[in-house]
């Protein structure tokens, strides 16, 4: 296990190290910095200047590593529009974005684990075949038009729902709903594929044979079961979901980091955008990395292979 | 994977594996049937030659021109199901907000969601393949760096780095399809590797290998055709995910610009009328919807069609 958790660690570190060489290599798309920072009205002077306090001139490995090594120690550098620390501003916005995904996620798994196992004890029954249906409705439903709708319909025509900011509990609704819906799909198949899984298998028919009543069957030997895969995948979407919520944080003006990134690329605001691509990328790779940990510890079959 | 299949199929005999019945009509029709009797696949194909229709004539099915014919008089002209004085049989979805023809604008829209679709799919599928049926085939160290790609792929927020990357270089319809091809190679690459895997060890690539043939040969006249099922599914999923995520950064205004008619730049210049004028977001939401829908039917229709153990 120690073995496996170190071998995943290593992997870890080298895919955040690449990433975070990715993300510094940004900054050169647009040719060359220092000129796109001065603007169009300098001077050559101006941009020399620009190009030593920024450390521009210096060979690009040496900037790389002392960025990296800044970062390391939390500091991110300095916004270009809002004159503070980046990793300040990130942090305080961050708390935002994971309470979207964290709200998001839940209403997903609420929404998609029922579902799944009455679609699983009941195959191609009416209620398997309006699971599925909604699974394909979920999936080709664009998120940003759906927020769009959901405003319309819960912010402006009934007026039960708040449509923007984050003043209070309502205000994560209409986003978790917008944000969380396209995962049901994915999380409702798994469920009942691992249900149907689970049901056909020798322990089960042993529980049921012992006379145990039907419901301790489903719930305390099957779900508990199928619904290892689930949690991994559940951890794997609300990574995503945290780097997908600059659409639904724009729309509904949640001060995340989705809506702060969306401005930072309105202001040209390269640091902050870097720091937002970076600090996202981490934490998907942070929980992806528990949930390979968590696996292999519920199911030692993974640590073998 | 449908999960009761398997023990239908297996008390039924099999139509296209077993080798007297293997001749040609009958393999053909039972194909046919699957493929007919499949309401996805008639359903998803239908939409889809419909917009794929409209956007090959999209010049000739209207009397207007998506960006030129402006008339500010005639602005947010509602569209036909609607009651009132400015409804006008001239503009069957009305007009937008620089009375530029809804219709007109929704069919040349077709063309830009389609283009960028097939051809950040053509990109990407290039890349994951590539890449993946190599590690499948080759394994070892080969494997390994494949798999380290896909997860440093994976690890960075693919909206967020198109967004970042198109304001950066400045955006273009050819500029959204190539960092769309590159961002989204990932599934490609994950499917294509383990179902090379699934056949690299069978009999007939041994058979090759056993008569000499090449390793290029082998994973062209060997592999690709046996994984080729799986290949079409994915592309199917990867044009949808492509078409979704060009309709999201056109609606955050870093995709296609104005004044191109994009479904989803269509959107986001009508959400501030919403509330007075629905129709002006819903009827490009509900193409792009009808559109997504239309793919992802016929992709897991293919996928039932062409795999034996899924038929019902």
């Amino acid at each position: 296990m120690l073995k496996f958790a170190l071998r995943r660690l290593g992997v870890a570190v080298l895919v955040a190290l690449t990433v975070s060489l990715l993300t510094f290599s940004m900054i050169y798309l647009s040719g060359d910095p220092a000129m796109a920072l001065a603007g169009e009205t300098a001077t050559q002077s101006d941009i020399e200047n620009i190009r030593r306090v920024y450390g521009y001139d210096q060979p690009i490995i040496v900037q790389y590593l002392s960025w990296l090594g800044n970062a390391l120690q939390g500091d991110l550098g300095r916004s270009h529009y809002l004159k503070t620390d980046v990793s300040e501003v990130i942090f305080a916005r961050l708390p935002n974005t994971m309470i979207l995904g964290g709200t998001a996620i839940t209403f997903a798994l609420i929404l998609a684990i029922p579902l799944g196992v009455v679609a699983a004890i009941r195959p191609n029954s009416i209620i398997d075949r309006i699971a599925l249906t909604i699974a394909v409705i979920g999936q080709a439903l664009p998120s940003f038009w759906f927020a769009l709708i959901l405003i319309f319909f819960l912010g402006i025509t009934f007026r039960l729902l708040p449509i923007t900011g984050t003043s209070s509990w309502m205000n994560f609704i209409m986003p978790s709903i917008a944000l969380g819906y396209y995962v049901t799909p994915g999380v409702m198949r798994l469920t009942r594929a691992g249900m149907l899984e689970v049901l056909g298998s020798d322990y089960i028919r042993t529980a049921k044979a012992k006379g145990l009543r039907p419901v301790t069957v489903l719930f305390k030997h099957a779900l508990r079961n199928a619904i290892i895969p689930v949690v991994s995948l559940a951890a794997v979407q609300f990574g995503f979901m945290l780097g997908g919520s600059i659409v639904i944080e724009t729309i509904f003006a949640i001060n995340g980091l989705g809506f702060l990134a969306w401005e930072s690329i309105q202001r040209a605001d390269l640091p902050m955008m870097q720091a937002i691509v970076l600090v996202l990328s981490i934490i998907y790779i942070l929980i992806t990395f528990l949930a390979d940990i968590m696996n292999a510890w519920l199911d030692p079959r993974i640590r073998v292979n | 994977m449908s999960d009761t299949g398997n023990k239908k199929t297996s008390s039924v005999p099999n139509v296209t594996t077993t080798p007297e019945q293997a001749n040609e009509p009958s393999a053909m029709s039972a194909m046919r049937r699957r493929v007919f009797g499949h309401y996805g696949i008639i359903i998803g194909g239908a939409i889809l030659l419909l917009i794929f229709g409209m956007a090959i004539f999209a010049p000739y099915l209207t009397n207007f021109h998506p960006i030129l014919d402006q008339d500010l008089s005639n602005k947010m002209v509602p569209p036909m199901w609607h009651d009132g004085p400015k409804v006008n049989p001239v503009h069957p979805l009305g007009t937008d907000l620089q009375g530029r023809d809804y219709l007109t604008r929704l069919v040349h829209g077709a063309q830009i969601s389609l283009l960028i679709g097939f051809a950040a799919m053509l990109i990407s599928g290039v890349i994951g393949t590539t890449l993946g049926v190599a590690a499948g085939y080759f394994g070892g160290r080969v494997d390994m760096v494949v798999n380290y790609l896909i997860t440093v792929r994976l690890s960075m927020p693919v909206i967020l780095v198109a967004l970042a990357v198109v304001s950066l270089v400045g955006s273009s319809l050819w500029i959204v399809i190539w960092v769309l091809g590159l961002l989204i190679w990932d599934r490609f690459a994950v499917v294509m590797r383990s179902t090379t895997l699934q056949v690299r060890n069978l009999d007939y690539v041994a058979a090759a290998q056993a008569a000499g043939c090449s390793k290029f040969r082998i994973i062209m006249t060997e592999i690709m055709p046996n994984i080729a099922n799986h290949l079409i599914v994915v592309a199917t999923l990867e044009m949808a995910h492509a078409i979704l995520l060009e309709a999201a950064l056109s609606f955050l205004g870093l995709g296609v610009q104005p004044p191109a008619p994009s479904w989803g730049l269509m959107i986001s210049e009508g959400k501030g009328m919403m509330f007075f004028d629905p129709w002006l977001v819903g009827i490009p939401g509900a193409a792009l919807f009808a559109l997504i829908l239309a793919i992802n039917l016929l992709g897991d229709g293919i996928r039932d069609v062409t795999a034996p153990e899924n038929r019902n």
